[in-house]
This record gives structure tokens, sequence and C-alpha cells, in this order.
């Protein structure tokens, strides 16, 4: 037998529970939707999940009613240091049910269970744990002395990292003191719909955190409803941008965190079998679905072919299959439009003249997969080196000079992330410096950490989310009369404890 | 077993394109890309959460214990704790004839004799079922003495019956910049490994990695001591802390496929001290498996430097069949 087929790891499904069928979640309890129920499916098997419901207009309107009625008559109200207990009690139960989290994640997004489990929810359990730490800190998140919440917040949130991109809305939203209306995306509500059961568990005040499914139509009801007070929303540039327009020249308070094409840049001192570690970290995690993925791999042309050889053989590694098999590294892919989307992009790169290779593994036969795939001979007219992929699929281009490397990866309309390999301290400081992108990482890509502020430029968006820029993004500065009223008095009774 | 033919500096000559001397060995040394330490330690750590179970696991326990060098190194061993030893060597597992033996013995020079007599028909070459006599030498674990000393050492151990030699490096010459005087050593031993028959013996090449302390360091050294012609480079004497480490492994596993994909060469690695669980020793195979390939997994290409390593084995071994675990009191101690 050959050892390095791994004989199957899966991770039980036991622990998990799901209902036939979830409601949405207002006023801390769950509630049948008027819309038309959709059914949930695992990507890896095609098999049906769970029946959602889908949230109309009216539904919106009662769950923003909720957030609105529990902001003015509790969460407004009570003192961070209490709000803070809540969302370290919510940590700590993500903690608790962690694995059920991390299974669920895995079942219903397609994500390897060994991301879900050491990636996605410890990062869920620490941006809790991160903001609950600032909710009676908030003189010092940079605008001043008390500064104040700005009332109900409308999130829409995407399919890639289904409950991290809820923590990071949801914490430092609760933590400044707003309350909150979330959507998740259409393909992946599960893991949000167990977190209302978390909120329910902490006995969070009813109404502080609302939690409605269905498709983009209800997204586009929740953002452009008028008792909103502010819109956080992660997914693509052009949805972004119509949101964008329907807010404009209203009160609403925006941020977008938007699609990426980052460069990876590797210089021909780079620590190489490191790199190439961090070449696949950067594009093949999470399938590819990552915003921020490192989808432009920009390598001196010294060592292209050093680097090209090391990665295919590397990449021959990967085991693609089961997401709940502990051995996985490749996923499914999200669903069919997106495989689509996956295959019509590489398509049209192979068209281009780029030069395609394809690791050899097996698909399995129902799900929808897409085997990692390099694209070598790419230049920057390419619409592969161009346009955001959101697949297991990397562009490699070749530079000759730190010059033109920063040139090539500055020549995108997106900004959000960047990677730089190099032994030497000083270059890496000096690109650094003059990259046009929120998140810059030097010989590593893919971290995320809460203390860290994370945003894009240009086309990737506005609005810092995480660290104290995060929580800045649910302040505004003290208006003048709140400014001269006495401390904000501290409502600890019937609080958390 | 029968160490490599190659003509000592044959395959430093060819690479460097000159003597090799402290300059061009430092040219070439300091050239080799650098080792990024906090992505080394993540890519190990990634790699030790495989999660290997049922056939695979079995064949793992097994294999594992077919890579064993089983180790006693202390002053105070006798003929008679080299004797239970062996026998341990030879059967593992008194419960289970069908338990594998382990790759080789691992003792001090003035040991060998008493080893190779205690193994009688069964000592050769484990990777026809037999067991090897491993001898440390070299003034093991210091080097510290003059070269004749390290070399009469070294041709004692092998006319004794040696079939393998675990020498150390100079660490102090090395950290000291002087390469070619630890790459003239480790040159001279392996002429010391040379049998009257002209067959060499195995020549393993101790780095001492917790006194080189970097990862840079290590990568070096590793590099150095393929180009003098080792058969294999090893972690640690396990005299000194930290001992064999996952990040390290694999680090001198990745200079083994890049040497391997320059010449076609293929240099063994063993780690050695430290490793004492089953779930540890497993994180090494699949480390092997895929950075270097699983024909690796094999006693000329991949060993564990061990003690206490093959009785949690067998315990392991045992539960699978029996599905529950025993203790300590039923396996046997050498």
């Amino acid at each position: 037998m050959s050892f390095l087929e791994y004989a199957p790891a899966p991770e039980s499904q036991a622990i998990l529970n799901l209902r036939s069928e979830y409601g949405l979640f207002i006023d801390g309890e769950f509630r049948e939707g008027h819309g038309t129920p959709f059914a949930s499916i695992s990507p890896a098997t095609e098999k049906h999940l769970t029946t959602i419901s889908t949230a109309d207009g009216a539904d919106v309107d009662a769950a923003v009613a909720a957030a609105r009625r529990a902001y003015d008559r509790t969460w407004s109200r009570m003192s961070g240091a209490d709000r803070g207990k809540y969302l370290f009690r919510i940590a700590r139960l993500v903690q608790e049910r962690s694995r059920e989290l991390a299974v669920a994640e895995s079942l219903d997004n397609g994500k390897p269970i060994k991301e879900s489990r050491d990636v996605d929810v410890p990062l869920v359990a620490a941006w809790f744990f991160y903001y609950a730490g600032w909710a009676d800190k908030l003189d010092h998140a940079g605008l001043g002395a008390n500064p104040a919440s700005l009332g109900v917040a409308a999130q829409v949130i995407p399919w890639n990292f289904p409950l991290l991109m809820l923590a990071w809305k949801i914490a430092p939203a609760l933590a400044a003191g707003n309350t909150v209306v979330l959507k998740p995306a259409e393909t992946t509500s599960l893991t949000a719909l167990l977190f209302a059961e978390i909120v329910q568990q902490a006995d969070l005040p009813p109404g502080v955190v609302n939690i409605i499914t269905g498709a983009g139509a209800t997204g586009v009801a929740l953002v452009g409803h008028d008792d909103v007070d502010a819109v956080a929303f992660t997914g693509s540039t052009p949805v972004g941008r119509a949101i964008a327009k329907s807010v404009a020249g209203t009160h609403k308070k925006v941020t977008l965190e938007l699609g990426g094409k980052a460069a990876n840049i590797v210089f021909d001192d780079a620590p190489i079998d490191q790199a190439i570690e961090g070449i696949v970290n950067g594009i093949f995690f999470n399938q590819g679905h990552v915003c921020c993925a490192g989808s432009r791999l920009l390598v001196q042309e010294s060592i292209h072919d050093e680097v090209v050889d090391r990665l295919k053989s590397r990449l021959s590694t990967l085991r693609l299959g089961d997401p709940l098999d502990k051995n996985t590294d490749i996923g499914a892919i999200n669903s069919s439009a997106q495989l689509d989307r996956i295959r019509a992009l590489s398509d049209i790169g192979e068209a281009e003249g780029a030069e395609r290779w394809t690791a050899e593994c097996t698909i399995p036969e129902n799900g929808f997969w897409f085997a990692p795939t390099i694209f070598t001979n790419v230049s920057t007219s390419h619409r592969i080196a161009q346009e955001e992929v959101f697949g297991p699929v990397l562009s490699v281009l070749t530079f000759r000079t730190p010059a033109e490397a920063i040139a090539k990866a500055n020549n995108t309309p997106f900004g959000l992330s960047a990677g730089i390999w190099s032994d030497k301290g000083s270059r890496i400081l000096a690109v650094a410096d003059k990259l046009r992108a929120g998140v810059i990482w030097a010989n590593t890509f893919n971290r995320f950490d809460p203390a860290s502020p994370f945003g894009g430029y240009k086309e990737s968006g506005y609005g810092r989310e995480g660290g104290r820029h995060g929580i800045a993004s649910y302040l505004k500065t003290a208006a003048p009369a709140a400014a001269l009223e006495p401390t904000r008095k501290s409502v600890t009774k019937g609080a958390a404890k | 077993m029968t160490g490599t033919q190659i003509v000592p500096g044959e395959r430093a000559i060819a690479l460097l394109g000159g003597e090799a001397n402290d300059a061009n060995l430092r040219r070439y040394l300091h050239g080799i890309p650098g080792v990024d330490a906090v992505g080394l330690e993540q890519r190990a750590a990634g790699l030790g959460t495989r999660s290997i179970k049922t056939t695979s696991k079995a064949w793992a326990l097994d294999r594992i214990i077919g890579l064993i060098d089983l180790t006693t190194l202390e002053g105070a061993d006798t003929p008679g704790k080299v004797r239970s030893l062996v026998a341990k060597a030879v059967t593992p597992d008194p419960a289970d004839p069908g338990c594998p033996r382990v790759a080789a013995v691992c003792v001090y020079g003035d040991m060998v004799g008493h080893a190779v007599q205690a193994l009688g028909s069964a000592h050769g070459d484990p990777d026809q079922g037999r067991i090897a006599v491993a001898a440390v030498a070299t003034a093991f674990p210091s080097g510290r003495a003059s070269r004749s000393i390290k070399l009469e050492d070294t041709a004692d151990a092998v006319a004794a019956g040696a079939d393998e030699i675990d020498m150390v490096i100079d660490r102090g010459a090395f950290l000291a910049g002087r390469y070619g005087q630890v790459y003239d050593e480790i040159i001279a031993v392996k002429e010391a490994c040379r049998r009257a028959d002209g067959t060499y013996a195995h020549l393993k090449i101790i780095l001492e990695t917790g006194e080189l302390n970097t990862y840079d360091n290590v990568r070096r050294a590793s590099w150095l001591g393929i180009l003098a012609g080792g058969d294999f480079i090893k972690t640690s004497t396990g005299k000194v802390a930290p001992a064999a480490t996952l990040p390290v492994t694999l680090l001198m596993l990745e200079v083994v496929r890049d040497w391997y994909r320059l010449s076609g060469d293929k240099v063994g690695v063993k780690p050695a001290g430290g490793i004492r669980t089953s779930k540890d020793a497993i994180k090494y195979l699949v480390t092997v498996a895929e950075t270097v390939g699983e024909e690796w997994l094999t006693p000329h290409l991949f060993r564990f430097g061990a003690s206490s390593l093959l009785n949690d084995v067998l315990m392991q071994r045992q539960k699978m069949t029996t599905g529950h675990y025993s203790g300590p009191d039923y396996v046997t101690i050498d």
C-alpha cells in the first residue's frame, strides 16, 4: 500500500444537530420568514442540509425595528463594561461549541475541516475576545472622549468565511454600542443561524443581534432601509458599488470590503521553501475564495523556473476531497455558479495565450470542484492578471527590478493586500512603502489577527475592520451636548455577570 | 550494509567548481537561500496535524519499528546491557512473532564487538530484515579531540564490525567559519570507514543542531555534510537539548530533496533524541513522505535515533490489535 494514501480520517458529524428548517432570528427568537424558503446544500456532495427562511420587506422592517428598540432601550444605555461581559460570554460559547461550528462550516461552505477548525473558528473567538476588551475603552478609539455609537448597523457578509465575517462585523459593532441586523450569504447561512443560538445562550438582550436570511433582494432591502444608521458590506466590487450608490446622500456610515487581486512578490533572495509555502497558502487557502488571496505571483525572472518547478511539485502533494476529512487540503468550490465563473476565466486565460498547468488529482463525482491551477507566461494585460477569479487559480508574472515589481503590483484597480518575500529587511520596508494595498505581509501570507486593521485601497473598498480602526468605524465623535453630560451611567443590575 | 562508493570529495568539487577550501565553501554555503524560521515552523506544525488512522496507522507503527536505531549511549554501558539491548532489538515484542525488528543497534565503539556477537546470525543489512550495528565515533558527543584520535576511534569501531559510523562534526570549527576544516575532517573520517575489502561503513554525520542554534546554520551544515560525502545527516547526539525537532528535521529533509534534484543521489536523514511517542514519530513519517517522498521511508534513507520510542510504539501496536491500552509492564524493558 502507499502510505501517502492516508486512510480516511473524517471528522464526525454526530456533534451537529441540524434542524430540518430554520427561521429568521428577530428580537431574540426564531420566526418564519414571509419569503419563499430555500434549500441549503453541501457543495461537496450537493446533498440537502436544511431549509432556510427568506426575509421579505416586512421581515426586514421587523428586524430593523427590533434592533432599534434594543438600541434605544437597552444596549446604548448599558455601560461598556457590561457590554464587554456579554461579548466575553459569546467568545467563550464559541470556544465551547467550536467543534460543532467547524463541522457546520465545512459542511455548508465546503472548506476543509482543518481550516475551519484551526483558522476560522479560533479567529471568531479571538475577534469577540478582542472587541470585548474594547467595549469599556472607547475613549481610546481615537475619536476623543465619550464617542457615540451609531445606532442600528445593517451588515451583509459573503460566503467565503461565513462565521468569521460575521464575527468581524458583529463584535466591533456591539462593543461600540450598536445593535445589528446581519444577513449572511444565501449559500452559507448555517453558522450564522447556529450563532443565533449562541446569542440566545449568552442571554443577550432581545433585538441586539438579529439575523435574517435570504438572497440579494433581502440584502438590498436591509441596506436601503431608512432606519439603518450604518452599513457594512463584505463581498464583490459590483455589489459594493451598488451599495455605495444606494446610501449616497443618506446619513448612513459605510464600510466596504471588496475584491482584490493581490500581488505576491518573490525576490531572488527569498527564503525559497517558505516562499513556496506562502504562495500555496496565499492562493490555495480556502480554495482561493479569499478577497485578499495572493492571486498574482510576481516572481523575479532569475528564479522563475525554479519557483514554478518547486511550486508544481508542492501542489502535487495537496489533497483535494471531502472537506470533513482531517487530511483534506483543498475542499469544494462553494457553489456551481462560482465554479462556472472560475472555469470561464480559466478558459479565457488559456485562450489569451497563458500556459495552464493543473495538479493531478481525482475529482469527486458529485459536488463542485476545481483542481489547483497555475498559469505561467501571464502578462499584465491578460484578464486572469486583472480580474478576481476567486478560486484556486494562480497567475505567474515576472519582474526584473524592484521598481518593476512595484509598478506591476500596483497596476490593478484593486488594492487589498500584497506579499513580499525577501531575506533583506531593508528591501521589504522600501517596497512595502510603495505598494498601494491595505495589508502587506512580509515573508508570510494570509495571516489575520483581531488587533490588526484590514481594508483596501481603490476598488477594494473603504473603511477598516479590525484593531482600533475597526471599532472607530462603528463610532462617531461625541455631540457637543453629550460631551458636557456627566459620565455615562453604569447599568450593572440585570446585566451580564 | 555498505556506504556510498563515491570518491571522497567528488560531490563538492563538481558543485563548487574548485577546491573545497574555506573561501569556496563559504561562498557556496552563504549563497544558499535563507530560512524563514516562522514559516519553517508553521509548515512543520501543519504537517504535524495530519490525521493518520486505521490501516495507515498500523502500517506506520510497523514501519517506525523497522526504522529505529535502538540506542544505548551511557557511560554505564556494559556487555550485559548491550546483550539485553540486542535481545530487545531482535524480538521487540515476545508476544507477537509478527512484530518487525528494528533497523540497527547504536552503541559506543568499545561495545561494537559485544553487539556483533550478541546479534549472531541476525546481524546484517536492515533492508534484508537483519539488524546493523551502528557505532558513535570521533570523540562523541563533543568531538573535542585531535583528528588522529577521532580517526583511530572510527577505524577501531569499523574493525570491530560496525556497519555504520555516527560521527559528530566539529561545531566549534563550523561556528568559527572554518568550513574547510569541518569538510576535511568528514572526508578523513569517511576514509577511516574504509574496510580492508575496499567497502565503506555507512557514514552518518551528526550536526548537533542544538548547538548550531539557527536554521540557517543547520541548512549550511547539512549541505556541508552532504558535499563531504555523508550517507546520512543526523540531527543530534541526544546529549544536547534541544535534540531532534520536527522543523529541524523538515529543514534537513528539504536539503536532501534539493540535493536529490540536483544530483540524483539519495542521502538519508536521522532525527535522534527526544522522539519518545508514536504520535511524534508518525509526524516524522508524514514529514518525510510529503517532503522527499515515501521511498525515503526505508532503513537506508531514514532512521529514528531512539530508545524509549520503541516501547511506546509497541503499546500502540497492542492497542490496535486488542482495542485497549495496556501499560508499561506489558512491554519488555531492554
